[in-house]
C-alpha cells in the first residue's frame, strides 16, 4: 500500500509542525506554548489587505452575470487550469512583484492549488519513476514530499557551502550529474529555488547564466521556484529566470518557473499556484493535470480584483518589504547579541541561523539535541539544517514573520536560556 | 508537433495518451465549443447535454449569499475572520468546514446514519478525491472492479498518474444494468486469471450514468462480497442529494451498521463532493470519508496536493451549518429535479423514445437502439455523430461508458433553463419524427424544423410554432406526431 510510503514524517520538520499544533504559544492564553518559527505564516501585512476588502468588496463575492451578481459566475465548472482574467492579472502581478523588470504572458501560464501541486504536476511532466532532480543544498524540506512521493522520482542534493553563502557551485553540479548518471540514473533536471528557501540569498546573474549553459550541455530542465521573489528586504535586486531568457536568444524550453500567492501575498489558505512555461509541450499536459488541483472559482474572483489593483499592491509590496526588513533587522540582531550570527540574506521570511556554537558535538546527532533542547525547553519550533539536507552541522532556518516585537524579546530570551545550558555543558 | 528532442525532454506521462482526451468521445465537446448554443445570439448552436452540472437551484443559494455576507469574509461584515482564514493551510481542513460537511451529509440521508467530522479529508474536488483514493489503496499494476456503464473520466482520473487498472464488471440490459454477484465473481476470476491483483470495488451510487440507486439487497451483496475476498469497497455518492423520487437513497454508511452485516469496516471508504448535489463543481470541494484511520491519515497529508481554498471551506463551513437552508435545499433541489426529469422524460416518450426508470442523477439512459441501423457499437458512433451535427445536442454515447449494449446515450438535463430544454425536446422530437420516414430525404426534413427556432423565446408558443410548421411537411401516417396530444386537441 502506498500508506507505507509516507515516511517523510519523521523529519524534524513535521515533527515541529504537529507540537506546535498540540501547543500553540499565545500572548495571553498560553504563553508557555511553543512559538512558531518553523512555518512561513506572513501576518504583518493582514491590515493592509482587510482594508482593501473593506472598501472593495463589490463583485468579488460572486461573478457577475449580464450585470447582476449572479453564482453561475462562479458555481459552474470553469477550465482547470484558471480562469483567463485570472491569468492575466497573475501575470501583471508577478511582473509588478518582481520590479516590473521582465513582463510575463498569461497564454503560458498553468495555474493549479498551490506551489505544492504546481511543482508535483512539472515532476509528473518532466521525470519518469526513477529519474532524479539535482537540488542544491539546503533545500526547503516539503520538496521531499512534494516532488517524491508519488512521482517517484529522486532528488540528489547537490551540496553548498558557508564559505560560498551556500550558493551553488557548477563544479559540485558537474560532479553530482557525473556521480548520479554512475548509479546508473536519469538526471533530468535541476530545481533551484530563488530567493532561496532557507538561506534567503539571491542567485547572482553569472550564476543564473552558468546554470543555463549547463542544463543545456546536459540536455535536462531548470525548475526555478520563485514564490519568495516579492518577500525582498535588502538592496539587492532579484533576477528571475525569466529576466534572463528575455536577454538572450537561449533555448527557452526547458525552463519553467513556479510561483504562488503563499508568501508575497500572505495567502497561503486561499491555494494559488503559478507554472510558468517556455515549453509548449508541458504546459499542454500540465494544464490537463490541473484537473486535480484546480483553484476554486470564488477564489479566484475574489484575487483577480485584489491583484489587479496595482496601485494598492504596489503599497502592498513596498509596505511588506518595509515590515520584514524591521523583523528581520530586530531578529538578526537579537541573535547576534547571543553570539549567534546569520548567513547573508535579503529576501524570504526567515533567518538561516548558525548555531554551531551551541551543539555538543559537530555532527548530525548535536544538531538534533539542539533542536529537541529548543523544541521542548525553550519551546520555539525551529527547522534544523539537516532537515534541509545541509551539509554542515548546526544551522537552524527560523521564520520572523509571525511574530510581533514583542515576540522577538521572548524568543530571543528563551534560547538565550538555552543557549547558556549549552554553553556550559560544552 | 513534437520533435525527437522535445519528446525525450519530457516524461512518459506527459507524451503518452493518459489523459484520454485523444478518444473519439471528445469529438461531442469540440462541437460544442466550437458552436455553443445560446438562445438569443446563437440559437442554432450545439445544446450542452453531455455534462452533469446541476444549475436549477441556484437561486437558492444566490438568496443565501446575499443574506450572508459575512460568509464570504471578502464582505466588510466578514473581514474580521479573514487573517485566520487566509492563513490557514492545514491540511486538516477548517474544523467548523468539516462539521458541516458531515452535518450536510447525514442530512442528504435523512439523518439515519452519522459521520464522523475527523474522518473528514478534503480533496480537489471528486476528481482528486478519487485519484487520491487510489494512490492510497493501490499499487502501480493493481486494478479496481468497476461495474459498467461507468462515469469515463475514471479511466483517466483512476488510473492515469496512479499507475492503477480498471477491470469492468459487466451489467446487462436484460436486467437493467444491476450489478449481480454473478457478475462481480466473473470479474474478479478474469483478472486472477490474468495475474491482477485486485485491490478494490468501485460503485456509483447513485449511478452515473444510469440514474438509478442501489436497492439493499444489492448494496448487502456487495459488502459481502468484498468482505469475502477482502478487497476494499469505494462507493461514489456523490449524487446523494439528487434523488428526486422514491425508493430513497441508501448510503454504504447505512448498510454497515445493520446488526445483520458483518462488514470490516477498514475496507469502506465514500467519495463525495459538492459538485453535483449542491451544484458548485467550481468551488472544488471533494471529500474522502474512510472507516480506516490508515487510510484517513495518508489521504490527509496527500491532500497538500489539493487543498480546498480556506475562503471556499469557510463559506461552505457557513451555509451548510444553517439547518433552514440545507432543509430547503435538499427538498427544493429535489423537486425541480423531479420536474426537469419528468417534463423531458415525457417530451421523450411521446415520440417513442424510452429512458431507463430512474430517480436520481442529473441526467437519463436514453434508449435509442431502435434507431441504429445496426445492433453495433459503430452504429451507435454514427448514430451519436448525426446527434451531434445534425440535430445540434452534446450526448454521450453509452460505448464511452463501456456499456455492454449499443444504442444508450446519457442525456444530462439539469444544466439548463427551461427555454433551452425546449428547445433540444424540440429538435429530438423532429429527430425522431425524420427518423420514423424514409432515410433518404434528410436534407429537405431538416430545414423544416430548422426554422422556428429563431422564434423559440417561450416554451409554450413554440412548440405549437413548430407542431404547425411540422404538419405542412410531408409526414408519414406512421410518424408518431400524429398521436402527439398537442395536435390531437389542435384537430
Amino acid at each position: 500500500m502506498t500508506i507505507s510510503i509516507a515516511r517523510p514524517n519523521d523529519s524534524p520538520y513535521y515533527i515541529g509542525l504537529d507540537r506546535v499544533s498540540e501547543d500553540p504559544y499565545h500572548r495571553l492564553d498560553n504563553p508557555n506554548g511553543i512559538i512558531q518559527l518553523g512555518l512561513f505564516e506572513n501576518r504583518l501585512c493582514f491590515d493592509l489587505i482587510e482594508k482593501w476588502l473593506s472598501e472593495n468588496t463589490k463583485d468579488s463575492v460572486m461573478g457577475r452575470d449580464d450585470g447582476d451578481l449572479s453564482i453561475s459566475g462562479i458555481a459552474p465548472y470553469q477550465p482547470s487550469d484558471g480562469l483567463v482574467e485570472f491569468k492575466v492579472a497573475m501575470a501583471d502581478f508577478m511582473s509588478q512583484v518582481m520590479g516590473r523588470a521582465v513582463s510575463f504572458d498569461p497564454s503560458q501560464m498553468v495555474l493549479t492549488a498551490g506551489a505544492t501541486p504546481a511543482l508535483e504536476i512539472l515532476c509528473f511532466c518532466l521525470a519518469d519513476p526513477g529519474n532524479a532532480f539535482l537540488v542544491p543544498t539546503p533545500y526547503y524540506p516539503g520538496f521531499d514530499r512534494d516532488m517524491k512521493w508519488r512521482t517517484g522520482v529522486e532528488l540528489i542534493p547537490v551540496h553548498c557551502r558557508s564559505t560560498d553563502n551556500f550558493i551553488i557551485s557548477i563544479t559540485a553540479l558537474d560532479q553530482a550529474f557525473n556521480q548520479t548518471r554512475k548509479r546508473g540514473i536519469k538526471v533530468r533536471g535541476i530545481l533551484i529555488s530563488n530567493p532561496s528557501n532557507p538561506v534567503g540569498n539571491l542567485l547572482p546573474r553569472e550564476t543564473l547564466y552558468n546554470l543555463l549553459d549547463f542544463a543545456r550541455e546536459k540536455n535536462i530542465h531548470i525548475v526555478s521556484d520563485e514564490i519568495f521573489a516579492g518577500s525582498m528586504y535588502g538592496s539587492e535586486e532579484f533576477v528571475s529566470m525569466a529576466e534572463i531568457l528575455d536577454m538572450e536568444d537561449i533555448d527557452k524550453n526547458r525552463i519553467h518557473i513556479v510561483y504562488g500567492l503563499s508568501k508575497d501575498l500572505a495567502l497561503p489558505g486561499f491555494r494559488v499556484g503559478v507554472i510558468y512555461s517556455f515549453n509548449e509541450s508541458v504546459l499542454v499536459a500540465a494544464k490537463k493535470l490541473t484537473r486535480f488541483s484546480s483553484i476554486s472559482a470564488p477564489t479566484q474572483r475574489l484575487l483577480i480584483s485584489m491583484v489587479s489593483d496595482t496601485r494598492f499592491i504596489q503599497e502592498y509590496i513596498e509596505t511588506n518589504k518595509k515590515r520584514i526588513r524591521e523583523m528581520h533587522d530586530l531578529f538578526v540582531e537579537g541573535l547576534k547579541q547571543l553570539g549567534i550570527k546569520c548567513a547573508q540574506s535579503c529576501a524570504g521570511l526567515y533567518c538561516w541561523a548558525d548555531m554551531s556554537g551551541l551543539i555538543s558535538s559537530y555532527s548530525e546527532k548535536g544538531e538534533l539535541e539542539l533542536w529537541d533542547k529548543l523544541l521542548n525547553i525553550a519551546k520555539i519550533n525551529v527547522t534544523p539544517g539537516s532537515a534541509c539536507h545541509c551539509i554542515e552541522p548546526g544551522w537552524f532556518r527560523c521564520c520572523f514573520t509571525t511574530l510581533s516585537q514583542e515576540d522577538v524579546v521572548i524568543v530571543i530570551e528563551r534560547i538565550r536560556k538555552v543557549a547558556e545550558t549549552c554553553k556550559i555543558s560544552s | 508537433m513534437m520533435n525527437k528532442n522535445q519528446q525525450n525532454l519530457l516524461s512518459k506521462m506527459a507524451t503518452g495518451n493518459g489523459h484520454g482526451e485523444n478518444s473519439p468521445y471528445f469529438d461531442g465537446w469540440k462541437a460544442y465549443e466550437d458552436n455553443p448554443f445560446h438562445p438569443t445570439d446563437n440559437p442554432h448552436g450545439v445544446i450542452q447535454m453531455g455534462l452533469a452540472e446541476n444549475q436549477l437551484s441556484f437561486d437558492l443559494v444566490e438568496e443565501w449569499v446575499m443574506k450572508n455576507p459575512e460568509a464570504s469574509i471578502c464582505t466588510p461584515e466578514g473581514v474580521t475572520d479573514f487573517r485566520d482564514i487566509a492563513i490557514y493551510q492545514d491540511y486538516h481542513g477548517l474544523t467548523e468546514f468539516r462539521y458541516a460537511v458531515a452535518n450536510f451529509m447525514e442530512k442528504v440521508r435523512g439523518n439515519r446514519v452519522r459521520f464522523d467530522p475527523d474522518r473528514i479529508v478534503m480533496s480537489g474536488g471528486a476528481t482528486g478525491a478519487h485519484e487520491m483514493t487510489v494512490f492510497c489503496l493501490a499499487d502501480p499494476g493493481d486494478a479496481f472492479l468497476v461495474p459498467t456503464p461507468y462515469y469515463p473520466g475514471f479511466d483517466r482520473d483512476l488510473r492515469w498518474r496512479t499507475g492503477a487498472q480498471l477491470v469492468p464488471v459487466v451489467c446487462e440490459r436484460s436486467n437493467d444494468f444491476k450489478v449481480t454477484r454473478e457478475a462481480l465473481e466473473a470479474a474478479y476470476k478474469s483478472a486472477q486469471e490474468a495475474n491482477i491483483r485486485v485491490k478494490g470495488l468501485l460503485i456509483t451510487n447513485p449511478s452515473n450514468p444510469l440514474g438509478t440507486i442501489l436497492d439493499r439487497e444489492t448494496l448487502r451483496m456487495v459488502v459481502s462480497f468484498i468482505n469475502e475476498k477482502s478487497i476494499h469497497l469505494v462507493c461514489d455518492e456523490i449524487y446523494a442529494a439528487t434523488v428526486f423520487t422514491q425508493p430513497g437513497f441508501i448510503s454504504i454508511a447505512e448498510i454497515i451498521q445493520e446488526k445483520e452485516i458483518e462488514c470490516n469496516h477498514d475496507l469502506i471508504h465514500i467519495v463525495y463532493s459538492l459538485s453535483k448535489d449542491l451544484g458548485f463543481p467550481g468551488f472544488r470541494v471533494g471529500i474522502v470519508y474512510s472507516y480506516n484511520n490508515a487510510v484517513v491519515s495518508c489521504c490527509r497529508k496527500m491532500s497538500s496536493f489539493g487543498l480546498v481554498s480556506s475562503q471556499t471551506q469557510h463559506l461552505i463551513a457557513s451555509m451548510l451549518s444553517d439547518d433552514d437552508f440545507v432543509n430547503k435545499f435538499i427538498a427544493g433541489s429535489a423537486n425541480k429535479l423531479a420536474a426537469r426529469h419528468k417534463v423531458f422524460t415525457e417530451g421523450l416518450a411521446k415520440v417513442g423514445i424510452s429512458c431507463l426508470q430512474s430517480n436520481a442523477g442529473l441526467f437519463v439512459w436514453m434508449d435509442l437502439h431502435h434507431l441504429l441501423k445496426e445492433q453495433t457499437f459503430e452504429a451507435e458512433m454514427a448514430l451519436w455523430k448525426v446527434i451531434i451535427h445534425e440535430v445540434k445536442l452534446n450526448v454521450s454515447p453509452g460505448s464511452s461508458f463501456h456499456c455492454s449494449a449499443p444504442g444508450w446515450f446519457r442525456v444530462c438535463f439539469a444544466n439548463m433553463d427551461d427555454q433551452t430544454m425546449d428547445v433540444a425536446l424540440t429538435r429530438i422530437r423532429a429527430f425522431a419524427v425524420q427518423n420514423n420516414e424514409s432515410s433518404t430525404t434528410v436534407p429537405m426534413k431538416r430545414q423544416c424544423w430548422q426554422k422556428p427556432q429563431n422564434n423559440l423565446r417561450l416554451s409554450f408558443k413554440s412548440r405549437r410554432m413548430d407542431d404547425l410548421v411540422m404538419t405542412q411537411c410531408s409526414m408519414s401516417p406512421h410518424s408518431p406526431l400524429a398521436q402527439s396530444p398537442l395536435v390531437r386537441a389542435r384537430n
